[in-house]
């Protein structure tokens, strides 16, 4: 058994090294989730009795509670935090492990280097032990944030430590799952897909469950998370369930790594066609790209339900109190309005995720040595970009469209009023703009210095934190507005204007344009 | 003749690096032309720059009479490329790679195409991801070798072949000879070379420090002669162009210079020859010459 295992401590430290930043990332925005709910909350309602009586709603409300979870103790900052953090940390987290497994397991198989490092003095359960141990360690990194954040409030000390032990144990559980789909298949693509879909199912039966009569929220470990009861009479038995889970699956990983070859999976590739049907460009990134474009489209249309099955409830629901006036009241409309304005915005700024990652979709194939063999035949290269860019467009107007519809018809379903539906869909599309502004910085980035793209992240995160925390921290108006979501007319709570979608359509255009130009003369490695 | 490519005094540097320092190379129309250099000598960047991908610092290139990197996607109708390292989409198949391939050159020959497959013994079914390095390499040059194009410029196309899909390899690319088309080849297998190209360019450090016929340079270099002779031989090492000489009683071996070749035969003639083995220099010799560290960049090799 020792030997099985030789090399994993030298593999770790390498890991973690180049890890380091990301973790620490992941942890400040995990610990942020759960410290940004107690602020927020402590200055929505300024009496008890506002906040009892705006738990009260929430507590009824189907939607949230399927959005959330179990509705308990929420006329307490605790309990808010719970309840809001909570099922959202749980996602984040998986994510987190599954990112790590398949990056150090997977990937590494796939590209080949894992062979290599195969070939030294490592065991056979060296490098998924590696991987495992960073995933366990960034998990540790998140608990102890969001512990520690929450008694630096201060809340009850038990309390909080179980809030962040079990964010660790249903993240050492999600890194058990995720190792289990590295095993599967032989891609990486397909075997972050399986993981995923494991945390997209422990979701949902835990939405299921709690709207219903809870059985089913018992097969989740999100489940078992919430059913810890943090600040409404706390338990630690659930967090046996949890800590079971992760041995089950973890050792599950490696019976599974036992029966197959190194760089095989168990689920065997089907073949695919002999002949081809891709016509050009278009068509090659088209095909790249549309796994992306559907799986973006059919989320953002889910989150748009989920926003608009709340349905005219979002008066009581999110208090009436000046703060909140603030945050989603815009020139006198009502509240409802308001609040459908900023989730149409929230939507769009979701829908950036897939724009930045359709933009940077033409680095990562330059990087993977891909464009040399294309750009080698009659394809101009101009022609190669422009047809990433056509799918980027094309994609953006499709997902925050059906983010769009999905607000109308979740509305819809909910008041029986169906006459949102075709508004604010019209809303919806016109933030395709400002979106479509920050992919083009992306664009821009690509052509100019291909090196720094991915920094059109940071224009993501720059707009979320105007969008979102702009009111509460009082930024300055010249800041603000350099966020490209913040000119646009707040449809619904306001009229449309035709003058700043015009002018960030153009801005997109001509920032798009100059990443064209500088692309046709930069060196293509 | 005809230029098919033409590069003169071409300059490529990569921040501080110098990757091409005054580079000429000229490939005439229905010639096979051997590139040849060490690892790092510059051979791809010069392709790379042929291909319009990067931008020359300095110097003249000329592909077909036109701009490689103005004109890039009209020329490239008229070419095809196989890169030394061949990275396919995971999850296209082999078979949708060679057709998009041949549609962006401008059409593929179907019969071709099924032959090459065949000859290969390629599975165009398979998806990018699970294809072995040979076999990748073996999907570009389906691509390549299926179209109808006037120069073939392969990069180590042969890198992961095993020795009967490389006699396969050297077939179509004999036979798209043949039929007046033009052949820019960079490889390091000498026997490959040896065999199909006409003409040859050494480069090294990013000049090309010999250019010509495999004969032409092998009268640069030496030829190694060995013979038995009826009685001692004299007065061999005073001869100019001889090297290396070892005298065994009778028995006499030395290199000579090939300019030289005659006077020494000459002088062994005198002697009485028994019998006598006379050695060209072999490619690799040839090679060794240039990449070994006596022979600095762009110093003229001693005749």
């Amino acid at each position: 058994m020792r030997s099985e295992l030789t090399g994993t401590g030298l593999l770790l430290r390498h890991h973690l090294r180049r890890d380091r930043w990301m973790l620490l990332a992941w942890a400040v925005a995990v610990t942020l989730l759960y410290y940004s709910q107690a602020v927020s909350v402590a200055g929505l309602y300024k009496t008890q009795a506002d906040f009892d009586q705006a738990a009260a709603t929430m507590q009824h409300n189907t939607a949230f509670v399927a959005m959330a979870g179990p509705a308990r103790a929420l006329n307490t900052i605790g309990g808010q935090v719970t309840w809001q953090a909570a099922a959202f940390g749980c996602i984040l987290a998986g994510l987190m492990s599954m990112f790590l497994v398949g990056r150090h397991t997977r990937v590494e198989e796939e590209k080949g280097r894992d062979e290599l490092v195969r070939s030294g003095v490592v065991g056979r359960h060296a490098p998924m032990t590696a991987a495992l141990l960073v995933a366990m360690a960034g998990n540790v990194l998140l608990g102890v944030g969001v512990s520690a954040s929450l008694l630096s409030w201060p809340l009850a000390p038990a309390d909080s430590i179980a809030l962040g032990v079990g964010l660790t144990l249903c993240g050492w559980l999600f890194s058990g799952t995720a190792l289990v789909a590295m095993q599967l298949t032989a891609s990486a693509r397909s075997a972050y897909g399986l993981a995923g879909l494991v945390i997209g199912v422990a979701y949902l039966l835990r939405a299921l469950g709690d709207v219903g009569n809870g059985v089913l929220s018992w097969l989740s470990p999100m489940g078992w998370y919430q059913a810890m009861h943090a600040f409404s009479g706390l338990r630690w038995w659930p967090a046996i369930l949890l800590l079971a889970g992760s041995v089950v699956s973890t050792t599950t990983s490696y019976l599974v790594f036992d029966r197959r070859d190194v760089g095989a999976g168990v689920l065997a590739a089907r073949p695919g066609p002999a002949r081809g049907r891709l016509h050009g460009a278009l068509g090659l990134a088209w095909r790249l790209q549309r796994g992306s474009v559907l799986g973006w489209g059919v989320g953002l249309f889910l989150i748009g339900l989920a926003y608009g099955s709340m349905g005219n409830d979002v008066g009581s629901l999110i208090g009436d109190s000046k703060s909140t006036r603030e945050l989603f009241v815009h020139g006198g409309s009502s509240l409802v309005d308001g609040f459908y304005a900023t989730a149409l915005a929230m939507l769009a700024l979701i829908c950036v995720g897939f724009a930045v990652s359709s933009a940077l979709r033409t680095r990562s194939e330059e990087v993977d040595g891909r464009v040399e063999a294309l750009l080698a035949t009659g394809l101009h290269r101009s022609r190669w970009l422009a047809a990433h860019v056509s799918v980027t467009v094309a994609g953006t107007v499709l997902t925050v469209g059906l983010g769009g519809l999905g607000i109308g018809l979740g509305f819809a379903m909910v008041t029986g009023d169906g006459s949102r539906i075709g508004p604010w869909l019209l809303a919806a599309l016109s933030y395709a703009a400002p979106v479509l502004v920050l992919a083009a910085v992306a664009r821009l980035l690509y052509g100019l210095v291909p090196r720094l793209a991915s920094l059109a992240w940071l224009a993501l995160a720059f707009s979320a934190v105007v969008l979102l925390f702009a009111e509460a921290f009082r930024f300055p108006q010249w800041l603000r507005d350099l966020s490209p979501f913040a000119h646009l007319a707040a449809v619904p709570a306001q009229d449309f204007r035709w003058g700043p979608f015009v002018a960030l359509l153009v801005v997109a255009v001509a920032l798009s344009a100059a990443g064209q130009l500088a692309f046709r003369r930069r060196d293509v490695r | 003749m005809e230029s098919v490519i033409g590069i003169a005094g071409l300059v490529k540097r990569f921040g501080s690096t110098v990757a091409l320092d005054g580079l000429d190379l000229a490939v005439s129309r229905g010639e096979v032309h051997g590139f040849l250099g060490p690892n790092g000598a510059g051979k791809s960047t010069t392709i790379r720059i042929l291909l319009g991908l990067l931008h020359a610092d300095a110097g003249v290139v000329r592909l077909f009479e036109g701009d490689p990197w103005r004109d890039a996607a009209a020329l490239h109708r008229r070419l095809a490329y196989v890169p030394g390292e061949v990275n396919l989409w995971p999850n296209l198949t082999g078979g949708e790679v060679i057709d998009l391939l041949g549609r962006l050159r401008g059409g593929l020959d179907d019969d071709r195409r099924r032959r090459l497959l065949a000859d290969f013994e390629l599975d165009p079914a398979k998806k990018g991801r699970s294809y072995s390095k040979g076999n990748r390499q073996k999907v570009a040059l389906v691509a390549a070798l299926a179209s109808d194009v006037e120069l073939l410029v392969l990069d180590e196309p042969t890198s992961g072949l095993d020795p009967l899909m490389e006699a396969v390899f050297q077939r179509y690319v004999e036979e798209f000879r043949d039929h007046g088309g033009t052949v820019l080849l960079s490889s390091h297998v000498l026997a490959e070379v040896e065999r199909l190209c006409d003409r040859v360019s050494i480069i090294r450090a990013g000049r090309c420090v010999e250019s010509g016929t495999l004969a032409e340079l092998r009268h640069l270099t030496r030829t190694s002669v060995d013979a038995e002779l009826s009685r001692p031989v004299t007065g061999l090492a005073e001869l100019p162009g001889v090297h290396d000489l070892d005298l065994e009683g009778r028995r006499v071996h030395f290199q000579v210079d090939t300019d030289e070749l005659d006077g020494a035969i000459a002088a062994l003639s005198r002697c009485g020859i028994g019998t006598l083995t006379a050695t060209p220099p072999t490619l690799e010799e040839l090679f060794l010459r240039h990449y070994g560290d006596e022979a600095a960049a762009g110093e003229p090799v001693p005749a």
